[in-house]
């Protein structure tokens, strides 16, 4: 059953939140060991939950549209007194004396959180292997990456652990994950959802959103999780999105774009069975009655660079907090410095103390104007190309990911081999713009291949016509 | 004005103020924004700075901003919030959100009492720190056993205030200080207390040959903690400049350190070693750009401002306006001159005000102090007594005709007291003698005496003021 389906059936009285929850705990207990989706999965909780969901159901109250369905939610999303560490030693033990906002939009809605899942640490991955607590293993096939940084959610997914869940996309970080692990992955529009609450990585890019094994369910969880939140003054003044009409809409009379930087153009590395996967996926946008053809947005080849340094330099600064000081354990040393330092070295991993590095070099007096400034105007140029793009179109299209789920241990010498994962993705997080990643077709070795779709700032409504357009299609050829 | 050279040297001084806001809260959180109270219990995420913490920006604190702006005439503009990165147990997220190239104020003057104008760059929109105490080793860091942090003030706003190096003496600096505080207060933008620390001052101190052009090398002064030590600062620094360049060696650019115990200043570090602090634009907060219309609000809203405020005293009592300062800055000016519009007589108002209600009116209404100088001026009562009774007035109120007579104070007939005087001369003839035929020095004495003995007879019911005529009437006839 999906999250529709069992909401439904909760809401209906035909099964009990309980047996729904036990239902995935049992599939939990049977390959979580193989897989490693979660970091800690809150059965007690969960159960609690699950049990005030059914006593609601039994007075005759509505828990809301979410009611009964476990979430899964990424570990770098605060739960008042649930351990939160990112994935990271740095961490350990601390326990966040308050809800994320979309926490509290969960439970109000009737979800029932069945575990933190987990991440690269800190989110700073493309594979969920720089955790401390070891990878996560993609399920469709056990000896490859399920891509990260929210491996662990969509793993969750893809195994059905969770009909839902929840990650974090600062470059690529739910809609990459999402099409290796053949599920769909949401990166809505900056500000679209609140993020007090989610852990910072880098601030100006981090963005909360929805996985689900349904384009529709996506669709319902962004609508739960989506409106302004007074503790995040970054999050827009605007009701919750209303998807509903755009699941069954169609896309005909819609003019689509295709990257040409993004499929087989400038860009190199871009594999050919995901090229393909993306002619099939043009194809059937335009037998349902699109027009699409190619375009260019020439700045997003720079998106990568510019990310590079935006994404660590804030980076750098949001993890300054990690000093042994007030949270987290704490190395002792002589001076309070030298505990600082202490503290840091053994708390952070190799690919966060990289970053933490190149982030603080970014910003440093005589070299800001060479990287940051430059960066920012980057940033501004990809901006640009994307509203030029789209006086023509109303959508554009992508691959997701450059490959399918390559092997653990493959990319894990290579950091840039790492970070040309996310050449795809990392544009619309620079832009603010919403994309989603659609499972279309699948590469010679069977693994999935997900189709981006990227629509303008606050238009996830004809970003999903187009998702659900590509998800029809393909079960069509399945 | 006092001599601001020091053998043919010119001091030029630029000081940079740090102002907590009035605001019932943080600037970017709920937590209370109170002095004192128990370590860390005025916190929440935010202000500790926990992970998944986001600031939001307390509009309360962007208006007394405003204020400050308007009251310094400045040009109030979009501004950006930005990261200022170091790391220091006090400083939660390792980072103060402060505001860097567009700051909410730009530009303007502040004028001193002697209507001089002193240049301000900027007053700009920022988060205080925590504080650390160090337990072992004397409250010294380095040989601390261990540091304590209270966060309580980790997030209350300030406005920095950066003043141009317009200043030229340790008096003007004084002077600059105490009318920023005076015009903080009159605003309602801050309580201005140095002495709790919700006003701070670090000061640029250099020094150039008079008649130079050019700056000197300057260093800036840390842990000032009253006007006192801002002055006895300024002071040393520039003579420890002089003696340098004197001497044929260079200022190096430092930051230094005050310290009231020795009275010296210590070098905390070179220009080398200071902070890179790696500014960058806010991600959290989106830029603050307070409409025009909100601004006009806060003008029409604006209180007069001390320097007017004095003017107006000033008029009124018919005195300089300096003079009207003190009553300005206890503000007790409205008082002042509604008490002067009922007709009571300027100097005693002021007198009063200055000296007997330093803790403020209490219950004294405007009505029972006119009435009480009128009573004191027709000399029904002397002014010991009507001290007395403006007590009573402002523990209780009432009517100070009744207060007086329940106190038995009346005033005494003229001949009664001229027998009593008679007398203590007849007692005392030495002293007589000493006051009759002593110069004005002398007589003041001998007058303190005679007047204490008949106030111990008539237990403080005589005017001081009609035993000393009739004092000097004798010893001249």
């Amino acid at each position: 059953m999906n999250a529709r389906e069992i909401s439904s059936a909760i809401r209906k009285g035909e099964t009990t939140a309980k047996d729904v929850l036990e239902n995935h705990l049992t599939v939990i207990q049977d390959r979580e060991e193989e897989i490693h989706a979660f970091n800690l999965v809150m059965t007690e909780e969960a159960r609690n939950e699950a049990e005030g969901i059914d006593a609601l159901i039994a007075k005759g109250k509505d828990p809301g549209p979410l009611a009964g369905i476990p979430v899964a939610v990424k570990d770098n999303i605060c739960t008042l007194g649930i351990p939160t560490t990112c994935s990271s030693k740095i961490l350990d033990g601390w326990r966040p004396p308050y809800d994320a906002t979309i926490i509290k939009r969960l439970r109000d809605a009737g979800a029932v959180i069945v575990g933190k899942t987990n991440l690269d640490e800190f989110a700073m991955g493309a594979s969920t292997e720089n955790s401390a607590f070891g990878p996560t293993r993609n399920p469709l096939d056990t000896t490859r990456v399920p891509g990260g940084s929210s491996g662990g959610s969509a793993a969750a997914v893809a195994a059905g652990f969770a009909p839902l869940a929840i990650g974090s996309d600062t470059g690529g970080s739910i809609r990459q994950p999402a099409a290796l692990c053949g599920v769909v992955g949401v990166k809505p529009t900056y500000g679209r959802v609140s993020r007090y609450g989610l852990v910072a990585f880098a601030s100006s890019l981090d963005q909360i959103g929805p996985f689900a094994e349904t384009v529709s369910d996506a669709a319902l969880l962004l609508e739960t999780i989506s409106g302004h939140d007074p503790l995040d003054t970054t999050s827009i003044i605007e009701p919750p999105l209303d998807l509903s009409t755009a699941l069954t809409q169609g896309v005909k009379g819609l003019r689509i774009g295709v990257i040409d930087e993004l499929s087989g153009g400038a860009v190199e590395g871009i594999s050919d069975e995901v090229l393909s996967c993306l002619d099939d996926a043009v194809q059937a946008l335009t037998t349902a009655g699109a027009i699409v053809e190619r375009t260019s947005v020439p700045s997003t080849v720079y998106g990568l660079s510019a990310y590079y340094v935006i994404a660590p330099a804030e980076a750098s600064s949001n993890l300054a907090r990690y000093d042994g000081v007030r949270f987290g354990p704490r190395v002792d040393a002589k001076t309070t410095s030298e505990m600082m330092v202490a503290t840091r070295t053994a708390g952070f991993g190799d690919e966060v103390k990289r970053r933490i590095m190149l982030g603080t070099y970014a910003l440093s007096a005589g070299y800001y104007d060479a990287y940051y400034g430059k960066s920012q105007k980057v940033r501004t140029l990809i901006m640009n190309d994307f509203a030029n793009a789209y006086e023509k179109y109303d959508l554009l299209l992508s691959p997701t990911a450059p490959t399918t789920a390559f092997p653990l241990g493959d990319k894990t010498e290579d950091p840039l081999q790492m970070y040309l994962q996310d050449i795809c993705t990392i544009s619309s997080n620079l832009a603010g713009h919403p994309a989603m990643s659609v499972p279309f077709g699948k590469g010679i070795d069977g693994l999935p291949v997900g189709i981006q779709v990227l629509a303008p700032a606050m238009d996830e409504h004809t970003m999903f016509r187009a998702g659900a357009v590509l998800e029809f299609s393909n079960q069509g050829q399945a | 004005m006092t001599d601001n050279t020091l053998d043919g040297w010119e001091i030029v001084i630029g000081l940079e103020v740090h102002a907590e806001l009035a605001t019932a809260t943080k600037l970017f959180s709920s937590a209370r924004n109170i002095f004192g109270g128990d370590p860390n219990t005025n916190i929440d995420p935010v202000s500790l700075g926990l992970p998944g913490s986001l600031p939001v920006l307390n509009q309360k604190a962007v208006e007394l901003a405003i204020r400050v702006g308007l009251a310094l005439n400045s040009r109030v503009q979009r501004s950006v919030f930005a990261r200022k990165n170091y790391f220091y147990p006090d400083m939660p997220k390792a980072y103060q959100i402060s505001q860097f190239d567009l700051p909410i104020n730009e530009g303007g003057w502040l004028e001193l009492p002697d209507g001089r104008q002193i240049g301000i760059e900027r007053a700009h929109l920022e988060e205080d720190t925590g504080k650390s105490s160090h337990v072992g080793g004397g409250g010294r860091i380095h040989e601390a056993d261990y540091s304590l942090v209270d966060y309580n003030r980790a997030g209350v706003p300030l406005i920095e205030i950066v003043g141009a190096p317009d200043l030229r003496s340790a008096d003007d600096a004084r002077d600059y200080v105490s009318e920023l505080r005076s015009i903080l207060v009159a605003i309602g933008a801050s309580d201005g207390k140095m002495e709790e620390g919700s006003m701070r001052v670090d000061c640029n101190v250099s020094v150039r040959l008079q008649g130079n052009e050019e700056f000197g090398t300057r260093c800036e002064v840390k842990n000032i903690n009253s006007l006192r030590s801002l002055g006895r600062a300024i002071e040393y620094e520039a003579r420890r400049q002089v003696d340098i360049i004197t001497s044929g060696q260079e200022v190096e650019q430092q930051t230094r350190h005050w310290d009231e115990a020795d009275g010296r200043t210590h070098k905390l570090r070179s220009k080398e070693e200071a902070f890179d602090y790696r500014y960058f634009s806010e991600p959290d907060l989106v830029p603050l750009d307070p409409s025009p219309e909100w601004i006009s609000e806060i003008k029409e809203a604006m209180p007069p401002l001390p320097r007017q405020r004095r003017i107006d005293l000033a008029e009124a009592a018919e005195i300089e306006p300096k003079a009207a300062t003190l009553i300005v800055e206890r503000n007790l000016d409205d008082f002042a001159m509604s008490a002067i519009k009922k007709g009571a007589d300027a100097t005693r108002v002021l007198v009063h005000l200055a000296n007997n209600l330093a803790d403020g009116v209490g219950q004294l209404t405007v009505d029972a102090f006119a009435a009480l100088i009128d009573l004191e001026t027709s000399g029904d009562l002397s002014a010991t007594q009507a001290k007395t009774v403006l007590a009573d007035l402002v523990d209780n109120g009432g009517d100070p005709a009744k207060i007086a007579a329940n106190h038995g104070f009346e005033a005494m007939d003229s001949s009664e007291l001229e027998a009593l005087i008679e007398g203590i001369i007849t007692e005392h003839p030495d002293d007589w003698t000493a006051f009759a035929q002593g110069d004005a020095e002398e007589r003041k004495k001998k007058s303190g005496f005679f007047v204490g003995q008949v106030m111990k007879m008539t237990k403080g019911q005589a005017d001081g003021k009609v035993v000393n005529d009739i004092l000097l009437r004798r010893a001249e006839n």
